[in-house]
């Protein structure tokens, strides 16, 4: 045993008590900067579910963002995704943490500075993708759809908060490092490694850029990070969180702090690999497929470790459950953990994916996680935290409690009605006659029997926001009863200088850094086997003699299929089972994707899959459709694009787009980029010309020109081959 | 594609240069109480000052 070596066990914790004499520190906690995260969370707490809200009606009712470009379903959708994933959620967690933290190390932050700078940051960050998502510059990326300055404020935001969070462990009074503190180190780690990873783009203009990734390597890449996002965004703060204010709320210790030990480090170790999940039966390497289902299923034992520790912890004290509305959240919101947990693996498995994958099942399954997990552990810390800020009571029990089961009612009639559609939906998509064919070929009548459970998922939405509504009164009435304490005295023995002095001061002050260092190993591992091989071996993504990169004006019709946001309901890939490769086509292969930047093969089919789109339909229909769905389709619950039709498309930046993709890898030979636009009108005139001659009032400098010419070339560089057979 | 080939590579080296000092870590003591410091986190006492401070602002 080295000198070095502290011991908790008996003189030091005694010391630590003040039992033996040492000197005592006199220090307060900054409980402004815990208030202003509160304030922030609920704020962006309502925003986020509102457009929810807002988006959940408009899957039944299309004409509700009023003919208006900047609230259509599809730029709302990823405003509600970030807004409750990194406003609501993200301010929640700064929230838990800066309250805790202190708590925990006994020290005040390390700088309030940096505090503010995290603060205003966030939500300038914040504000600025409301703005940015409602003009449709996104990079279609699932929860990461922000634009590249952003991107960077995200990464400068992210260090500070971080620095700070070292630092105040450095300067800590407190030699123990309570559980709570590894989930918020291995958070911060993770996500940083994840972000920059994932954001890695080239920018052609401040607000457009291409993924780096093209293709099968995107798609591994962003889901990679989403569903690491899910885990260290979403589980690994609120764990430590619920590692912290649990107990605090029941007032009893965790059930055992051995098994949040193993917890911890299982969970971070298995979760980085599980990403692949979301690409089974895709065009992704069938090993990395197995790999990420292996580790999905694994994923089992540490999360229902974490909730069976975190329900333990109760045992015995369920009558105060009874009373206590922080612990009726709170219990719930394990409770959702525990079914998201379990349903996550399950949908892991290939059979269950292939029946629900694309669905809403998958909607439902986010949204136990949001609304239970997220939603309510962070409803029970603010009921908590909010009168002691105030150091006060709780303004209503009663109003709480309404709030509880209305929240509970519609977490159920959210879940509820997605299951069912999505169980009807995929039965639909996959019944053959007894002729073998497609039973129902025609998509839209699978969305037709689904709408009248989206009406009942949206009135679950609602009873669950009118929940909200109702703490926020009471919140705002607690506040007003009571009086907030800036800066809360607090002291505490300085910590002990043990057996080598100096030098056992200094060994304890690094270690933060190494139990972060060690976070990042264990995430790291994972994601480095899965992506190594991916890059190096080049037999994984066999390229296609026919495929070649799209025209100018194909490339500008993407661009505007990325910017409406299509891909947020329809795919890009056609798995190969009989009943996708029946209505869609061939289905689809790694080769096709390489000069995909990024690539857009979605993850839900509210409308049918479009990889084969191009040449399905005359030009004329597209045009029709486009303007006004149901024209074509009666009943369509997709949105008009008026808009299209009346804007000019901007081909001011054809060529920095082109030179832009050149650089990450697209093949456009020499000089291309400066025909390209003499080459893309030629292109639009061609398309307006045929729309003409027959009898289409077409004009061939709109934006619908490009985005027809895109959805027509859409899945047919395959096609030559198969012609040529 | 390469340049982010080298940059896997020398996180991997870096992380596995720490995991030694992880181990290293454990090995030290934070685990060795598995005990205390879930009750630890219970005790905040309240300090006679903010609860001045509470009765003088009423």
């Amino acid at each position: 045993m080295g000198k070095d070596k502290p011991d908790y066990s008996n003189g030091d914790i005694k010391a630590v008590r003040g039992e033996v004499s040492v000197k005592v520190e006199t220090f307060s906690y900054d409980n402004q900067i815990v208030k202003n995260f509160a304030l922030a969370t609920i704020v962006w707490g309502i925003i986020g579910m509102l457009v929810g809200l807002i988006a959940a009606v408009q899957l039944f009712l299309p004409q509700l963002n009023l003919g208006i470009q900047y609230v259509t379903f599809g730029r709302i959708r990823p405003l509600h995704t970030n807004a409750v994933i990194f406003a609501f959620v993200g301010n929640a967690i700064f929230m838990g943490v800066y309250y805790s933290i202190q708590r925990l190390c006994k020290a005040r932050m390390y700088s309030d500075l940096l505090s503010k700078i995290n603060f205003w940051g966030w939500q300038l960050i914040i504000l600025s993708a409301v703005v940015t998502f409602a003009l449709g510059y996104l990079t279609s990326k699932e929860y990461a759809e922000l634009e590249w300055p952003i991107d960077i404020a995200i990464t400068v935001v992210w260090v500070v908060f971080g620095i700070n969070l070292l630092g105040t462990l450095i300067k800590r009074r407190e030699p123990h490092m309570y559980v709570a503190i590894w989930f918020y180190l291995a958070t911060w780690v993770t996500v940083a490694i994840l972000h920059i990873v994932n954001s890695l783009e080239m920018p052609v203009s401040l607000f457009k850029s291409y993924s780096l990734y093209a293709g099968v390597q995107d798609a591994l890449v962003q889901w990679w990070y989403g569903h690491n996002a899910v885990a260290f965004f979403l589980t690994t703060p609120y764990l430590g969180l619920m590692y912290y204010f649990l107990p605090k709320a029941a007032n009893r210790p965790i059930y055992s702090y051995r098994l949040s030990i193993i917890h911890f480090w299982s969970l971070i170790f298995i979760y980085i690999w599980a990403g692949p999940h979301h690409l089974l039966y895709t065009a992704l390497p069938d090993w990395a497929q197995s790999l990420g289902t292996v580790f999905s299923i694994m994923l089992i034992a540490p999360s229902w470790g974490g909730m069976i520790n975190g329900l333990l912890t109760l045992r015995g004290a369920w009558d105060k459950v009874r009373e206590e509305p922080v612990l009726k959240f709170m219990v719930v919101a394990v409770t959702a953990y525990g079914m998201a947990t379990f349903e996550g693996p399950m949908l892991s498995l290939r059979n269950v994916n292939a029946a629900l994958h694309y669905t809403d099942w998958i909607i439902a399954h986010v949204h136990i996680g949001a609304l239970g997990w997220n939603g309510f552990l962070t409803f029970g810390i603010l009921y908590w935290l909010v009168p002691r800020l105030y150091r006060t009571e709780l303004f209503s029990k009663k109003l709480a409690n309404i709030h509880f089961w209305l929240g509970t009612a519609g977490i159920v009639f959210v879940a509820l009605s997605l299951y069912w559609a999505a169980i009807t939906q995929s039965l639909m998509w996959k019944q053959f006659t007894p002729l073998g064919v497609l039973q129902y070929p025609n998509f839209l009548e699978t969305v037709l029997q689904i709408i009248p459970m989206y009406v009942i998922r949206a009135i679950g939405a609602s009873a669950y926001f009118a929940g909200v509504i109702i703490m926020v009164v009471n919140l705002l009435k607690t506040m007003k009863m009571g009086s907030f304490l800036i800066d809360e005295a607090a002291e505490s023995p300085a910590i002990i200088s043990r057996n080598g002095g100096d030098r056992g001061h200094r060994w304890l002050e690094k270690r933060p850094v190494q139990f972060t260092i060690a976070a990042a190993v264990a995430i790291l591992i994972g994601g480095i086997v899965e992506f190594i091989p991916t890059f190096l071996v080049k037999s994984n993504v066999p390229t296609i003699a026919s495929v070649k990169p799209l025209t100018a004006l194909e490339q500008q019709g993407r661009d505007i299929y990325q910017r409406e946001g299509c891909n947020n309901c329809h795919s890009q890939m056609i798995r190969p089972f009989r009943s996708e490769t029946q209505r869609y086509g061939e289905y689809s292969k790694a080769g096709e994707f390489v000069y995909d930047h990024p690539f857009l093969w979605g993850s839900k089919r509210t409308g049918p899959d479009l990889q084969r789109e191009g040449g399905k339909y005359s030009d004329q229909w597209h045009f029709y459709h486009m303007q006004n769905p149901s024209s074509m389709s009666p009943g369509s619950i997709m949105p008009s694009y008026p808009w299209l039709y009346t804007q000019r498309l901007d081909i001011s930046k054809t060529g920095a787009k082109i030179n832009a993709l050149r650089k990450i890898g697209v093949p456009y030979r020499a000089g291309y980029e400066n025909f390209a636009n003499t080459e893309l009108t030629r292109q639009a005139d061609a398309i307006a010309k045929g729309l003409l001659s027959s009898g289409v009032p077409a004009e061939a400098d709109k934006e619908i020109i490009a985005l027809i010419a895109y959805l027509q070339r859409l899945g047919t560089d395959i096609k030559v081959i198969q012609a040529m057979k | 594609m390469w340049v982010l080939v080298i940059l896997m590579f020398f996180s991997l080296l870096v992380a596995l240069i720490f995991l030694g000092a992880f181990i290293w870590a454990v090995k030290s003591g934070q685990y060795d109480d598995k005990y205390t410091p879930s009750v630890r986190i219970l005790l905040d006492d309240e300090l006679k000052i903010n609860t001045d401070q509470k009765r003088k602002e009423k």
